[in-house]
């Protein structure tokens, strides 16, 4: 098993995340879709930094960390906001904007 | 095994504007905990409008040094403060300041354009208690201001890792604040939404392109990866990849076809001041950026990238263009003509020409001020409901109809802003065109210039659409309330109607919501001062520049110029 296998898995969890972000109806499952993309990420990143021999790509993923935690405050409040005024979480159901 | 540390060596003064607007915000946040309620909103307002003010000086006083030593790198090079850095970092103070000002505004009655409790349900008991006690959501300020400071570093960064964090800084505040409308809070909510997600999304591509790019160079500082793509290897591929995922992270923030779609909901469904912020200050600092990444650090790409740069230009002029001409709502207008103005300026990034950068330089500051300065004035024109109080803002088209008679400066402001967007000579706007245009044209990308001039004339139909509107038709209002038939110039003088209307009003109320909004005349608030400041100074800006752009093309064009 090379690191190449890990760019590999990484490469794939992106896609399952980037694939549940555009198919998925629910909020909250189309935001764990968004998590699975900035965690695939960060294997990656990993990877790189194992396979360059150097710290940074590990530095990055912490700081990824940090980021996703704070986008997962600013998300859910956001969610929760609409949810409390519609009763639903669903992207379909929030369609007041068009044209 | 840690040795001694050391401490790493900072220039404050190099970025000290950034320094100052993010201190601002981190003291905001203190004052909200610390301050009474009932000064908060004056020391928030004061050290909002400080804080930008402060960072215009801080740039003109090293703006000098940097004109001479063509720029430094501060921390170890993960900010590059060039000359390209404070230009932008000029223009989005300067317009960061004007949006302060539109976003402190408040009408009569103490309300501004934010919702008293955020927090609160639409309609709840608890939101009406809220809005009673007069309460207000001062902390909107510290996140403009972290917002700021997010743009200032995202043009500035010096490497991947510092792009990404300014990127979250610049983004996240604005998803909330797009959420904090005071009227049609369902609309602001739903755009909160849809930015957060589809913004989510485009920051997860933007980060995987960047690790992919890590993956080829192994390194995230912009010089040792400009080194890497120098040579050639077999991980080209992975480059080309991560380029293109970055520069979708990119294209999202600036509003570039087909990741434009958030662009006209969020714009029409946020509160209108930082609808403004947003479409002036987000474009330049991605921009800004995505000159930086093109231009210095991915100069040997510039073949792979071209023909996605290209298309990219072409289907954002044209859909913009031909979106905004059967739109019926101001702020939907604005949104599609922002998407079309993000293809002239790609124009001039595609133009891979030295000129291109400061044409992008100079259309961004022309674009800016015009679009505050609109902005300020759809926050402006109200809404009165036949009970004669102000409501939200009459965003219909057709509710601008006979604006220029009733208010003609107003209306001769919007005009000129108009004017500059469509790009007509003697306004910023055509000084912008023309030098991003030419420079496409030096650069050998003749076809997008031919295209952005035939996208321009389009796009003039519908700025012109909106000048009839205002100047040459008749308003429309009294058609719903046929008992009490305002006299011609009547949208804002509404109390024409206190006689005669009052009774219908109450009848009409009780009718259905349709008919009810119909009722409402369209008026123009005076508001405390605040918007009209920064309108002027947008307008100042726009004819000073077009009449004479000599000193600003030489202010930009003597340091426009990147840090390897």
């Amino acid at each position: 098993m090379t690191l190449t296998h890990y760019v590999v898995l990484a490469a794939i969890l992106f896609s399952i995340g980037a694939t549940t972000v555009l198919v998925r109806r629910n909020a909250i499952i189309v935001f764990m879709g968004v998590e699975l993309m900035l965690n695939a990420t960060n294997l990656a990143l990993v990877t790189f930094s194992r396979m360059h021999g150097n710290l940074t790509g590990q530095v990055l993923a912490f700081f990824v960390m940090v980021v996703a935690a704070a986008e997962v405050v600013i998300g859910l409040a956001i969610i929760i906001s609409i949810f409390r005024t519609r009763r639903s979480a669903s992207v379909d159901d929030v369609n007041l904007l068009k044209g | 095994m840690i040795a001694a540390f050391t401490a790493p060596h900072v220039a404050w003064t190099a970025i000290a504007p950034v320094v100052i607007v993010l201190g601002a915000g981190v003291v905001g946040v203190l004052v909200e905990a610390f301050v009474p309620a009932r000064f908060r909103r004056t020391v928030q307002v004061v050290l909002a409008i400080a804080a930008p003010a402060a960072a215009v000086v801080a740039v003109a006083a090293l703006w000098q040094g940097v004109k001479q030593t063509g720029g430094t790198s501060v921390l170890g090079g993960s900010v590059l403060v060039d000359g390209p850095t404070l230009v932008t970092w000029l223009v989005l103070a300067a317009l960061g300041l004007l949006s302060v000002l539109l976003v402190a505004d408040r009408i009569e009655g103490g309300e501004d354009a934010f919702a008293p409790s955020v927090a609160a349900v639409p309609g709840s008991a608890y939101e009406e208690q809220a809005r009673a006690a007069g309460s207000m959501q001062t902390e909107v300020y510290p996140l403009v201001m972290f917002a700021l400071g997010g743009m200032m570093m995202f043009p500035a960064a010096g490497d991947l890792l510092t792009l990404f964090v300014a990127l979250e800084v610049l983004s996240l505040p604005l998803y909330l604040l797009a959420g904090t409308a005071r009227r049609r809070r369902l609309l602001s909510q739903e755009a909160s939404m849809k930015y957060f997600l589809l913004g989510a999304f485009a920051s997860a591509l933007f980060l995987f392109g960047i690790a992919l790019i890590y993956g080829y160079a192994g390194s995230i500082r912009f010089s040792d990866i400009t080194t890497a793509t120098a040579t050639p290897s077999d991980l080209d591929p992975l480059l080309v990849i991560g380029l293109l995922f970055l520069l979708v992270g990119l294209l999202f923030k600036i509003g570039a076809v087909p990741f434009h779609l958030w662009t006209p909901d969020v714009y029409q469904g946020a509160p209108t001041p930082i609808t403004a912020f947003m479409a002036a200050c987000t474009k330049v600092a991605a921009f800004g950026a995505l000159l930086r990444v093109v231009y210095a650090v991915f100069p040997g790409l510039n073949w792979d990238i071209n023909p996605v740069l290209w298309i990219v230009a072409i289907a954002t002029m044209v859909v913009g263009t031909v979106a905004a001409l059967v739109q019926n709502d101001v702020k939907r207008l604005l949104a599609y003509s922002s998407i079309a103005h993000a293809g002239f300026v790609l124009t001039g990034i595609v133009a891979f020409d030295e000129r291109g950068i400061a044409a992008v330089l100079i259309y961004l500051l022309a674009y800016g001020a015009a679009t505050v300065g609109a902005f300020g004035i759809v926050s402006l024109v109200r809404e009165r409901s036949a009970d004669g109080s102000v409501v939200g803002e009459a965003t219909a088209l057709s509710q601008w109809a006979g604006l220029g008679r009733s208010h003609p400066v107003l209306a001769v402001t919007f005009t000129l802003f108009l004017l500059s967007f469509a790009g007509i000579p003697l306004t910023a706007g055509f000084i912008g065109k023309f030098a991003v245009f030419s420079a496409a044209v030096a650069g050998g990308a003749w076809p997008l210039a031919l295209i952005g001039v035939l996208a321009s004339a389009a796009a003039a139909f519908f700025y012109v659409r909106i000048i009839v509107l205002m100047f040459f038709t008749e308003a429309q209002d009294d058609e719903a309330t046929g008992e009490a038939p305002v006299p011609a110039p009547a949208p804002a003088v509404a109390p024409a109607d206190e006689d005669g209307g009052s009774a219908v009003a109450v009848a009409q109320r009780t009718a259905t919501a349709t008919v009810a909004q119909r009722t409402t005349t369209t008026v123009v608030v005076r508001g405390e001062g605040f918007a009209t400041v920064a309108i002027a100074v947008c307008a100042i800006v726009t004819v000073v520049v077009g009449i004479d752009p000599t000193p600003v093309l030489d202010l930009i064009g003597g340091v426009a110029k990147f840090l390897p």
